[in-house]
Formats: C-alpha cells, structure tokens, sequence
C-alpha cells in the first residue's frame, strides 16, 4: 500500500550548519507516527520541509504517492498542521481565526462545521472571544481545530503540548487517539516530551543531531523483557551476599549503596519485592527504567558517558 | 485569489492600527483648518506681500481650494510614513506573529498571498486619500467656501478660476494615489526581508527621505540620477495646479511610478516564493 507520507534523503543546511541530513521515513495510512529528538535535533526543520514552508537542499516528499513541489497546492488540501507556536490572530476572535483558515482550504466549508470542530476541541461557548484572551491550552486547542476543519487526512503536529499544563498534554493525549481510533486520521507528532510521544504512537523515528538515529514500531523497540527496574533501599539495608546467593542474582544489573538495578520481566517485580521485603530490605521505591525515555538516551548519549544510559 | 483578497482587508480594517493613520490625517488637517480659520488673513498677507505692491489682490483668497493646498504641501512628506504604517506590515507582521506560516500551510500560492496583501495595501491608501480627500478638501470648501485659487510658485503665481479648479484635485488625488501605491510596493518589498514591521516601516521612510533630499537638492551631480527616482515622481500632481497643464510631463512620471511597482511586486513575489519560511 502507498505511503500516505514518504520523505526520501531530506537534507537541509543553514550556512555552515547541517540541520537535517539525509533523512528518510514513510507513514502508512491510519497511523500515529512519533517524531522524536532533543530541541535543536531537526524535528521543526523536517516537519516545515514536508510542508513546503523550507526548501530542502536535497530529497523530496511524497505524498500519497504524489511528489510535493509538483501538486503542492492540490496536496496541501489533504494535510492539516500545527507548526510549533499555535499563532493566530490575537485581535480578532477564534470563529472569525477558525473561519479564515477553513475558507483558505475549502470554501465551501459550513457554519456547523466550524460549531463541530469547536466543539470537538472543547471550546464551544467561547468561540467569539478574542484569541488574545486565550490561555496557552485554548489556543493550542484552536490550532488543532484549524488544523482538522477541512477534514484533512494527514494531520502533523509540531510540539502540540509545548507549554500546556498536565491537564492540557492529557487531553491534546485523548484528541489525537480519538482522531487516531475513531476517525482514522493519520497524524504525525513530535515532540521532546518522550513520554507523550510513547503514549499515542504505534511508529517512531528519533532523530539527533539532524541524522536519523532509529525507526520502528514502538511495542517492538520497548520489549518489555529488555526493562530495567530501579529498586531503592533504606541506606542501612544489606542485601549483597543474600541476593548474590538467591535465584535473583543473574537478574542483577548493578548496585550502589541504596541501589538495585534489575533487568526482568515485569511480571517478576511482584516476587521479588516480596522476596526484599522476606528478607528484612527496607523497599523505599521502585521504578520502571524502560520507557521510551531510556531507550532514547542510550540511543542519543555520549557512549563515553555511561550515566543514565541502558 | 477573491477569498484571499478579502480576508487580507478584513484583517487590515479590523487591526486597531489600522486607524491611528485615519486620526493623524484629521487631527493634521483640523489642526491646520483651525489655525488657518483663525489667523488666515495674517499668514495671506505675509505670503502675498511681494506682490501687493504691485497688484491689487481681492476676493475671498483664503477658500476651501486653497487650505487643500496647503494641507497636502504639508501632509506630502507624512502621507508615505502612514502608507508604509500599513503596507510594510503585511508580511512582516505575519512572521512576526507566526502566522505566515499557518497561512503557507494552507493551499494557497506564495505569488497569490504577495498579490492579495499587495492589493489589500492600496485599497487602504486608496481609502486613506480618499478620507484626505474628505477632510481636506470637503470639510475645507464647508468651512471657507469657494474661490479663485493662487499658486504661489518659487518663479510665477498662477491664478486658477474657481470653476476651474474641482478637476484638478480629482486629477491630482488620482495621481497621488499611484504614487502611494508605489510607497506600498516599496513597503511590501521590504516587508519580505524582516520578521517585525518595524524594520521595513523606517527603512521605507528612510529611502524616501534620502531620495527626497536628492531630488530637492541642487547639486549637479545629483542631476543624473534625478530622473530615475520615485520621488522626483511623485511630487508631479503639483503640475494639475499649472496653467497650462504639463500632461507630457505627468504621464512621463506616471509611468516611472507604474514602473516602480511593477519591479518592486516582481521581485517581492520572486524572494518571497524562495524564501525559507524559518520565523
């Protein structure tokens, strides 16, 4: 099946500086596509190259099999975006934002249309106050709008929790899985915060340094037999010579003063807290290392610096 | 294109700042109807004291023709500021609110959006003379009525009739609507380079003094350029205010203004559709 996105060797330098170079990936239809990296890792720059909004030095991109520069207005027709800010503007109201952007991509778009769209993104009642009165949330929620109002089929989304409160990154969360699940949009999403990023995406690429580092399937990349339990203990606890005598030694990983680290299957973390706590450990907390977090810092870090990598 | 136009004039009609060049236009001219209404017959008498002596001078000299007059010799070096106020924002202000990039995202061509907030600027100045026009001229002829109009020029006085003047200031707005019509290309053009108005706001203002300057100095060595720069152009409605009207010369200058826009739009679109689109 074609792509619905493809980019093929983007390449993008400013000055002396390569922000992107030689990257490749393609999106499969009804997907949500993870686009991982540090700040300064190309993310924005890839993300405005398939939009048109930067030129690439190299490569091209294709979408539904179509290449960009050659239909780009037709293409533009089927993709909706948030290019990080959520900027519109301030002086006049979200309707009236919401209104003009939809015009510019169909102008036969209806009035209910907008009111679903609005509502959708929870901000029905509001509609008519001006944007320059909106908190961060609501106008991150407007983008989104703006970006879903045409109905596009492909929808990329750069950094849309950047400056929202908990609240906020969790029902941006909850909007693209329904957009995901419900209406089978697909979405391509970046973002630093690679917890969120593990929370709605089946496929990821992390970049660094502008160099494609991985690409995968997320369930595959987080093997759950590959993770990492961190287990602190009461200082004063002394464990070493029991455990290097118990069926939980070849499980150990490293140890310090007040801390076990343990690579196990999950559903082993039951038994061996009881086992700590049936040998007098003072369990003070456990925690999962194996998130998408980990896994990207030993994809991304120094291998010199051995901290914090898996 | 139509939709785009007209999204382009809401969103200028509907910034506050749009306004403040609406204001400074009717607090200029109150503030000079005023004065002019006040203490007229003494600034007449010291402007036609040269020529009392040997002239009998009557009628109602100080008439609406005339305060237009002085209203546009005085507004001539703020009316670009005030074009610029508007047209230099166009993209600039775009990317500086980052919604230029919202509006690429969207199926529209980059030549079409230059083309749309091209033509938004002028109908502003064209909105913005025709309010002159209004404040000027309309509120000046209802105050002070009509009357033979004297054109005191460094060399000559040309009197016109006051039947014969109404024409040429249809005549001479219509001219200085092309001439703010190339300050708004100007302004557009370099609203392409920056990322806040600011910058093309004085920029536009700073070529038209410097060109200003060079056109009203007498240096010989400024005579070879003179020809070619807008704003030796743009002063050129003064000539509908000439007896006999120097049609030759105003279509010559017409023309180098025609010029100026059709070069500074065209290499707007031109930059503008290479442009990486970073802000």
């Amino acid at each position: 099946m074609t792509p619905i996105l493809s980019a093929q060797n983007l390449t993008k330098s400013f000055k002396n500086f390569k922000a992107v170079d030689d990257v490749s990936f393609s999106i499969a239809k009804g997907t949500v596509y993870g686009f991982l990296g540090e700040n300064g890792a190309g993310k924005s720059t890839t993300m405005r190259m398939l939009l048109g909004l930067i030129k690439p030095d190299r490569g091209k991109v294709m979408i539904n099999g179509v290449e960009f520069n050659n239909q780009r207005r037709y293409l533009l027709k089927h993709v909706g975006a948030i290019i990080e800010r959520h900027d519109m503007y301030g002086y006049l109201s979200a309707w009236d934002n919401l209104r003009m952007m939809a015009q510019l991509s169909n102008s036969d778009i209806s009035e209910k249309r907008l009111r679903d769209v609005l509502e959708l993104v929870g901000l029905k009642g509001r509609e008519r106050d001006k944007v320059k009165a909106y908190s961060q949330g609501m106008k991150q929620r407007l983008g989104i709008a703006i970006a879903l109002v045409h109905e596009p089929e492909l929808l990329i989304l750069d950094e849309p929790t950047n400056g929202l409160d908990p609240q906020g990154i969790a029902e941006i969360r909850e909007l693209i899985l329904h957009l995901s699940k419900d209406m089978g949009k697909t979405v391509l999403i970046s973002s630093h915060l690679l917890y969120e990023v593990e929370q709605v995406a089946s496929q990821m690429l992390i970049l660094h340094k502008g160099r494609k580092v991985i690409e995968g399937n997320v369930k595959e990349l987080l093997d759950p037999k590959e993770t990492l339990f961190e287990i602190k203990l009461a200082t004063d606890t002394v464990l070493v010579q029991r455990l290097n005598e118990s069926r939980w030694q070849p499980f150990l990983v490293s140890e310090t003063d007040d801390t076990l680290t343990f690579k196990l299957h999950p559903a082993q973390v039951p038994d061996l807290n009881r086992w700590l706590v049936a040998h007098d450990a003072a369990v003070m907390e456990i925690k999962s290392k194996h998130s998408l977090e980990a896994y990207f810092l030993s994809l991304t870090h120094d291998p010199t610096d051995t901290t914090g990598t898996v | 294109m139509t939709q785009l136009i007209r999204q382009e004039l809401y969103k200028t009609f509907r910034r506050p700042r749009t306004y403040i060049s609406f204001a400074i236009i009717a607090a200029v001219t109150l503030i000079i109807e005023a004065a002019l209404y006040a203490d007229g017959k003494t600034f007449v008498n010291f402007a036609l004291s040269g020529i009392t002596e040997q002239f009998d001078v009557n009628g109602n000299i100080i008439n609406g023709y005339l305060v237009t007059y002085i209203i546009l010799q005085s507004l001539v070096v703020n009316i670009p500021l005030l074009v610029a106020l508007v047209a230099g924002d166009t993209l600039a202000g775009e990317a500086n609110l980052g919604t230029l990039r919202l509006l690429l995202t969207k199926p529209i061509s980059r030549s079409q959006l230059v083309w749309a907030k091209f033509l938004a600027s002028v109908v502003y100045t064209l909105m913005l003379l025709i309010w002159l026009a209004i404040i000027s001229l309309g509120l000046s002829l209802l105050i002070f009525g009509k009357g033979d109009l004297i054109n005191m020029k460094s060399d000559q006085i040309v009197m016109l009739l006051k039947d014969d003047v109404a024409w040429r200031y249809v005549a001479a707005f219509g001219f200085a609507a092309l001439a703010m019509t190339s300050v708004a290309a100007l302004s557009v053009l370099l609203s392409v380079f920056a990322e806040n108005s600011i910058g093309p706001i004085v920029s536009t203002m700073g070529i038209i003094l410097f060109f200003t300057i060079i056109t009203n100095l007498g240096l010989p060595s400024f005579e070879v350029v003179k020809p070619w720069l807008m704003t030796t152009h743009m002063i050129a409605w003064k000539g509908f205010f000439d007896n006999p009207v120097p049609y030759d010369a105003i279509l010559h200058s017409a023309l180098i203004l025609g010029a100026y826009i059709v070069v500074f739009v065209g290499v707007t679109i031109f930059i503008f559709n290479r442009k990486d689109i970073q802000s």
